[in-house]
């Protein structure tokens, strides 16, 4: 069995960016294993710019931003294997997984990092009432079909979910010649990025109904048409407030599911909140040399931050690879406890002794928050007390924290990370 | 076209006919309305091969139930359908309704259902322990089984048409005549521009069989779609239980069930309301609600949150509340297979020969020599051995391409569905064959790879293919192909 030092599984931007840094930091061989016909994963489909900003100061569209990791990965003659499915991961690391060209095979690796994206909450998961017809897409099935098949799949288009895909489909499909009705959201807030609301929903003068959902589904061959309700506090549809609209296409842009079967089958600890592993300051899961990072680990909106939490993984893979990981004094743990409005964050544990100087928590607010702070206490100490002047789901908040900090307050038991007002 | 039998419906007792008459040396042919076999009740089910306790003592239903409960398993190898004895379970709540678990009991000793027994609290927790601690005693059937019924119905039809039997899908039948004495055949059957003569006409058309039982008949059948709704939950929720989990009939109506699938899901289902609609097979948030609150009371921890999909079936049912089976008196040659409702499909196998019997003894058709009972299905490399999978892909490299992720379904398996006999045409006949698209994320990211080799393989361009047939294109056009030249720029 061939054994490597590491195996990156996927090859979205996430496997992309921890392969490159894994190289860089010394680890011989990599090998990423891509379910895809080409690398970049959904990035390929997301031809919309604004991309990169962070990582290269500059507009990119979805495809640009990929080829520039793929060309690096390319120069670093990092080999990679497509079309290909990984049906199993064993906790002593060995890879089932299979192709045209090679068949059914097993590899094995001293260390493993996990990069398989997510998944679009379906119809189904959601238990939207009616009839099932053609006509009912998530939204990146759609997206997938227009942007790299050419294909319309609707003319008349009602958009479920204000998520990021919905609110980028609701200005792709009218670019294309559809018309899109309305986008409804159940909740009282958009789960999407103020800038694309404006640039893809006001910019076109498509209505936004917030606190709406769909209650039936019409048509019996393909969608005639959906009837939204006004949803109350609980979230419940509220009778009398049933309106129709004819339609020939609902897209569902209602979230997305981090795709961890892989990562249940090896066993390895999940957090229920985010549905992703449970890592460590290194990305590390329950299990020792397996990494995550990118949306497996936690639903990102920008892809440079998934660059980025992916470096930092592919980095600690190799140090792991290479033994560079001496226990001392400092290799307790501490968990991060998120309070007060914070839903959770990666890490959830953090290890002083193997912290960089500078730590990145990343966490989501389970509401809108304006004008509340964040703040970071270990020890009972308060570390950090960052004002931000609005917080909502959608968008993924960070808060940093120094080795240095954690030395000078002695911390020894948990770090809490949790929403204060003035 | 001339034919000496006719069925109307590719259901499940359709196909089981068409299977049956295929043993004979006759030209037997079907009429399907939709786009494939299994579009109607067949497919939108519990999936349970039921023991029989349920019907009447002395009923037709019984006497079936019984029957086909007892072909199932060898009729499930020759047929290479998934099916697996789990045993069913009826749980009694509530001590003053034990007398209704007795009856229940002595009703399938009448009924000729082996093994039957009443469990107490104790022993009914240990065999499920996930069931609900209110249940203080239980009725177990070990031969209560579970069946794919789209597995099943599919692998009828498709050993029936290699046995000889036309299928003809897409034919809607608008009209059923009676011809003259002199006349060749018995009846004309009108589908579209398309006029057919047979001597004999199976009448399964499920939900529609009154419909054409009364075109020839004056004494008239009734039937009411009675719609059931179903969730179907992840494969995570799947070993929540190992049996099927009824509920007695009680104060609080008619329990719904909760079982695992052949697939290894758990299927929580159904609800009952009688419809006017034949085609009314939407759910509604009303029904939803019902289903999560009703099977919460048969097991504990029920993960509502793990639904994957809902859907809606129609149960066919006959004023009589009985099946209706065999020769109409007023029309020589006319068979009704009508009311087919619970327990159906696990009568179907047990229908279709009683149906040939009835036709076989009439006509006294000569047996064909070169019958094959025998049908491989869709080929499962998940079953096959490491090794074994291994020579697959290097013979079929179609085989080593994933197409559907949740379900692990491989390229191969999708030509396979596609270019066999009564191969799918339709995205939902390629899951009803492969269950690509039938996993966690319902096709969402295998649906556009589904459509490109339905195409390809059919030789068909992409803007055609279907999610169920005619009238159900996935894709409506081209990028900007409405737009004026202006507004492209």
């Amino acid at each position: 069995m061939k054994l490597y030092d590491v195996l990156i599984i996927g090859g979205g931007p996430a496997g992309l960016g921890a392969a490159l840094e894994a190289k860089r930091n010394g680890a011989d061989s990599v090998l990423i294993l891509e379910r895809d016909r080409e690398l970049g994963g959904i990035l390929n489909q997301c031809i919309h710019n604004g991309f990169g900003l962070h990582t290269f100061q500059e507009e990119l569209t979805g495809p640009e931003y990929a080829a520039r990791f793929i060309d690096q990965v390319k120069a670093e003659k990092i080999p990679y294997l497509l079309n290909t499915m990984v049906l199993d991961i064993s906790p002593e690391k060995v890879v089932t997984a299979m192709n045209r060209e090679e068949g059914l095979f097993e590899i094995s690796a001293k260390a493993i990092i996990l990069a398989m994206g997510c998944r679009e909450r379906s119809r189904g998961a959601l238990n939207i009432p009616g009839y099932r017809p053609a006509g009912i897409f998530s939204a990146g099935t759609a997206q997938r079909l227009v942007n790299m098949e050419g294909y319309l799949p609707g003319r008349e288009v009602v958009i479920l979910g204000s998520g990021d895909i919905g609110l980028i489909m609701a200005r792709r499909m009218t670019l294309e010649g559809a018309k899109v009705k309305v986008v409804a959201e159940l909740l009282p807030y958009s789960g999407g990025l103020k800038r694309n609301i404006v640039q893809c929903l006001d910019d076109f003068g498509i209505p936004l109904k917030l606190s709406h959902t769909v209650v039936d589904i019409q048509g019996k061959d393909r969608v005639t048409g959906i009837t939204l309700a006004k949803v109350g506090p609980d979230r419940k549809p509220v009778p009398g407030t049933e309106e129709f609209y004819s339609c020939d296409t609902l897209l569902l842009s209602c979230g997305l599911i981090p795709e961890n079967e892989l990562s249940r089958g090896m066993g390895i600890r999940m957090n229920p909140v985010t549905s992703g592993p449970l890592v460590n300051e290194s990305l590390e899961t329950s299990i020792e040399g397996v990494f995550a990072c990118g949306n497996v680990l936690h639903v990102h909106d920008l892809v440079d931050f998934v660059s980025k939490e992916a470096a930092s993984a592919g980095k600690r893979g190799a140090e792991y690879v290479l033994g560079k990981r001496e226990k001392n004094e400092y290799s307790f743990s501490l968990q991060i406890r998120p309070k007060g409005g914070v839903r959770y964050t990666v890490p959830a544990v953090i290890r002083p002794a193997y912290m960089e100087e500078e730590q990145i928590i990343r966490f989501r607010v389970g509401d809108v928050y304006k004008n509340h702070y964040i703040s970071l206490y270990a020890n009972g100490k308060r570390l950090v007390h960052r004002k931000r002047p609005v917080m909502a789901p959608g968008e993924m908040e960070e808060v940093k924290l120094t080795r240095q900090q954690l030395f000078d307050c002695g911390a020894d038991s948990e770090i809490i990370v949790t929403l204060e007002e003035e | 076209m001339k034919y000496d039998v006719l069925i109307i419906g590719a259901g499940v007792c359709g196909s089981a006919v068409a299977r049956e008459l295929s043993r004979y040396q006759w030209k037997v042919g079907v009429l399907e309305k939709e786009e494939d076999v299994c579009c109607g009740t067949s497919k939108a089910n519990s999936g349970i091969v039921h023991a029989g306790f349920d019907a009447p003592a002395g009923s037709m239903m019984a006497k079936l139930n019984v029957e086909g409960n007892r072909m199932m398993p060898e009729l499930s190898r020759e047929l290479d359908v998934p099916f697996r004895q789990n045993g069913s379970l009826v749980l009694c709540f509530r001590e003053e309704e034990r007398e209704k678990l007795q009856a229940l009991y002595e009703r399938g000793q009448q009924n000729g259902v082996p093994d039957l027994r009443i469990l107490e609290q104790e022993e009914l927790r240990k065999l499920e322990p996930n069931v609900s601690a209110e249940a203080v005693a239980a009725l177990y059937a070990p031969t209560g089984g579970i069946v794919c019924p789209f597995g099943l119905t599919i692998a009828l039809a498709e050993n029936a048409c290699t046995n000889g039997v036309d299928f003809y899908f897409d034919k809607n039948v608008t009209k059923i005549e009676k011809t003259a004495e002199e006349e060749q055949g018995r009846f004309r059957v009108f589908a579209g521009e398309e006029v057919f003569t047979a001597d004999y006409v199976v009448n399964a058309a499920g939900v529609y069989a009154d419909v054409f039982h009364n075109m020839v008949c004056e004494t008239k059948l009734h039937i009411t779609p009675r719609r059931g709704a179903y969730c179907l939950l992840d494969k995570e929720a799947g070993d929540l239980v190992a049996h099927t989990v009824f509920q007695l009939p009680s104060i609080y109506g008619k329990g719904v069930l909760v079982t695992p699938t052949v697939h290894g899901n758990l299927l929580v289902g159904p609800t009952a309301s009688d419809m006017e609609d034949k085609e009314g097979t939407n759910t509604t948030g009303a029904e939803l609600s019902e289903l999560s609150e009703k099977a919460a009371r048969s097991v504990t921890r029920l993960p509502m949150n793990q639904v994957i999909t809902s859907f809606a079936g129609l149960r066919a049912h006959e004023d009589g509340g009985e099946f209706v089976i065999g020769e109409a008196e007023e029309a020589k040659g006319f068979i009704d297979c009508a009311g087919i409702e619970s327990p159906g499909l696990t009568s179907a196998p047990a229908i279709g020969k009683m149906v040939a019997r009835l036709i076989v003894e009439q006509r006294k058709p000569r047996e064909k020599e070169d019958f094959c009972p025998v049908r491989k299905g869709v080929l499962n490399p998940a079953a096959l051995s490491k090794t074994e999978r291994a020579r697959l892909i290097q013979e079929q490299p179609a085989y080593g391409t994933i197409i559907c992720r949740c379900e692990s379904i491989s390229e191969g398996e999708i030509i396979d569905a596609v270019t066999r006999p009564l191969g799918a045409k339709s995205l939902d006949g390629v899951k009803r064959r492969t269950r690509a698209g039938m996993g966690r994320c319902q096709s969402g990211f295998c649906s556009p790879k589904t459509m490109e080799i339905i195409a390809r393989e059919k030789g068909l361009p992409l803007e055609s293919v279907t999610k169920s047939g005619k009238g159900s294109e996935i894709i409506q056009g081209r990028n900007k192909d409405r737009l004026s030249k202006e507004e492209k720029k």
